[in-house]
């Protein structure tokens, strides 16, 4: 088994503000990690210390992927910023072409296919101010998978995004899972659970799953006070009732 | 007419033309990343603070834009840094620093024996006196705005747009933010001449928010925000020299002119758009 990733004992923090606390996670090739926990439980900053945009505190990280795909939460993002979509998808090949790249004409036909997967190939030279919320999910989806990366790291994707697109979302990433690892945050439990294959509860601390089917019981265990009961329309015919 | 191309005789007006030329490439550029990077008044903050190098540099006998230079670049250096911590509320250090800086420069100013100089050029500008040395240092700033912007445009836009995303990507990062800011503050420093300390923000903002009223596109931005930026410091510069004013002031005065116009444009196109829009639904 091909290890992508491994968290030895990570501390991270904010200034004085302790958010993870030994945490231990090996993600390998193939995997496809759920990631759920309360707001603020330090799910997003456990992801940044994965990309290396945070330092932790303590601790030991080795990430052997060459190249990583990141899909932000998007209330970070300043929607009013003058770029057009077709740069905001291109900008995933920063990691490829360094400073000095220029794009080639393979590059410009991967971003046309990927957005027209995607179903935004017609708003390619609208600005990012111009879309809604589900469509910028999708341009974001794009800019994270156009390198090819052999890690897809993924912050609540589908916030903003149409049941319809949902189904769709995890279709994709079914597909992307054949040849890359993928780690995925929600708030959707009931959802995840049903298309991952094994799921992370971070609360401060990161208690391991491995299996998708997690009952009541074992997240409060885990210190992980959320319901699994969600409002969602899709049944959670993974999930043991009780 | 005749008048105007009379002027072209003195080597004075040369030099303003120049000089606008000069501001508006620099301005254009630079002003386009502030307004689009939301760092107004982190400009604004370099800007005042590169006036306690003035002091500073008059003080020691030595040429007051280098003493701006040096103390705008370390400002912005600091800002930048301090940008970074989590823990500080930067709007607050910047009003500290922005309020450090005129103090510095205004004791400094008066300590220095002999005659004071003429603040109101610094204040307000004069590009109608612009030196032959600071005409040098704004055009080796324009050529090193225009190429530095040319070979890494895309790589300065994203840092721009997502710098976490960037960090992700293994770019350097942290060199391109220290490079752009550098670059801020040596516009605003270079640029005080031309329209002086309080005006400079507005030579950064105003043409490039005219140029935002028509496209959305960093690049075209920044050539509509260099256009605007030579219409209006034209037509400010013949109007300084014909009402002997200061410069700064009637340039600031036609942007908003130009801006005012450009909004009635804008609306118009707009309302026009509209009805077309409701007669093909109809
Ligand atoms: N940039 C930041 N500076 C300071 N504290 C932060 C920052 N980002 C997050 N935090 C704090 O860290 C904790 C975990 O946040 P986060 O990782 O975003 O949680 P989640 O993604 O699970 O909702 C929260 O208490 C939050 O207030
Ligand atoms: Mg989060």
């Amino acid at each position: 088994m091909n290890k992508l990733l491994e968290l030895k004992s990570i501390n991270a923090a904010y200034d004085d503000n302790l958010v993870l606390k030994d945490v231990d996670l090996v993600v390998n090739q193939n995997d496809f990690v759920g990631i759920i926990g309360p707001n603020g439980g330090g799910k997003t900053t456990l992801l940044k210390v994965i990309l290396g945009i945070l330092k932790p505190i303590s601790g030991e990280m080795h990430v052997n992927g060459s190249t990583i795909g990141y899909l932000p939460q998007i209330n970070q993002i300043d929607k009013k910023f003058p770029i057009s979509v077709r740069d905001v998808v291109l900008s995933g090949l920063m990691g490829v072409k360094k400073l000095f790249g220029r794009y080639s004409p393979e590059n410009s036909k991967r971003a046309n296919e990927l957005m027209d997967q995607m179903g935004i190939l017609h708003l390619k030279n609208k600005n990012i101010g111009e879309l809604s919320g589900g469509q910028l999910q999708r341009v974001f989806l794009c800019r994270a998978i156009i390198s090819d990366p052999q890690l897809l790291i993924l912050d609540e994707p589908n916030t903003y995004v149409d049941s319809n697109f949902e189904l769709e979302l995890y279709d994709i990433l079914d597909n992307l899972n054949d040849h890359m690892a993928i780690i995925i945050v929600s708030h959707d439990v009931g959802t995840i659970c049903s298309h991952v294959k094994t799921i992370a509860c971070v609360n401060q601390t990161l208690c391991y799953h491995d299996s998708n089917i997690i009952s009541q019981e074992q997240l409060k265990a885990y210190n992980c006070p959320i319901d699994l009961i969600t409002h969602g329309e899709v049944p959670h015919r993974v999930l043991k009732h009780h | 007419m005749n008048s105007i191309f009379e002027l072209f005789q003195y080597q004075f007006f040369n030099n303003a033309v120049f000089a606008a030329i000069m501001a508006s490439i620099t301005c254009g550029i630079i002003g386009s990343y502030i307004v689009a990077r939301r760092i107004v008044f982190i400009s604004g903050g370099i800007t005042h603070a590169s006036f306690g190098g003035i002091g500073i540099a008059w003080y020691m006998g030595l040429n007051p834009i280098l003493g701006a230079a040096l103390f705008g670049v370390l400002s912005a250096f600091g800002i930048e840094w301090l940008s970074k911590k989590t823990d500080v509320r930067q709007d607050s250090v910047i009003g500290i620093l922005w309020a450090l800086g005129m103090a510095l420069g205004i004791i400094f100013i008066y300590m220095t024996p002999g005659y004071a100089p003429n603040l109101m050029s610094f204040l307000f500008g004069n590009i109608l006196t612009v030196s032959s040395l600071d005409l040098y240092l704004l055009l080796g700033l324009s050529i090193l705005t225009i190429l530095v912007f040319a070979m890494f445009l895309k790589p300065i836009l994203y840092v721009a747009f997502d710098e976490e995303f960037a960090k992700t990507q293994r770019i350097p990062v942290q060199f391109i933010s220290y490079l752009m800011i550098a670059l801020v503050a040596l516009a605003i420093v270079l640029n005080i001449r031309v329209v002086g300390i309080i005006l400079v923000i507005s030579f950064l903002t105003i043409p490039q928010t005219i140029a935002n009223m028509f496209t959305k596109d960093f690049k075209r931005m920044i050539f509509g925000s260099i256009g605007f930026g030579l219409l209006g410091s034209f037509i400010g510069l013949l109007v300084s020299y014909k009402i002997n004013a200061p410069s700064g002031a009637t340039i600031i005065f036609s942007f908003v002119m130009l801006f005012v116009i450009a909004k009635l444009v804008q609306l118009s196109l707009m309302a026009i758009r509209r009805r077309e829009g409701i007669k093909q639904t109809k």
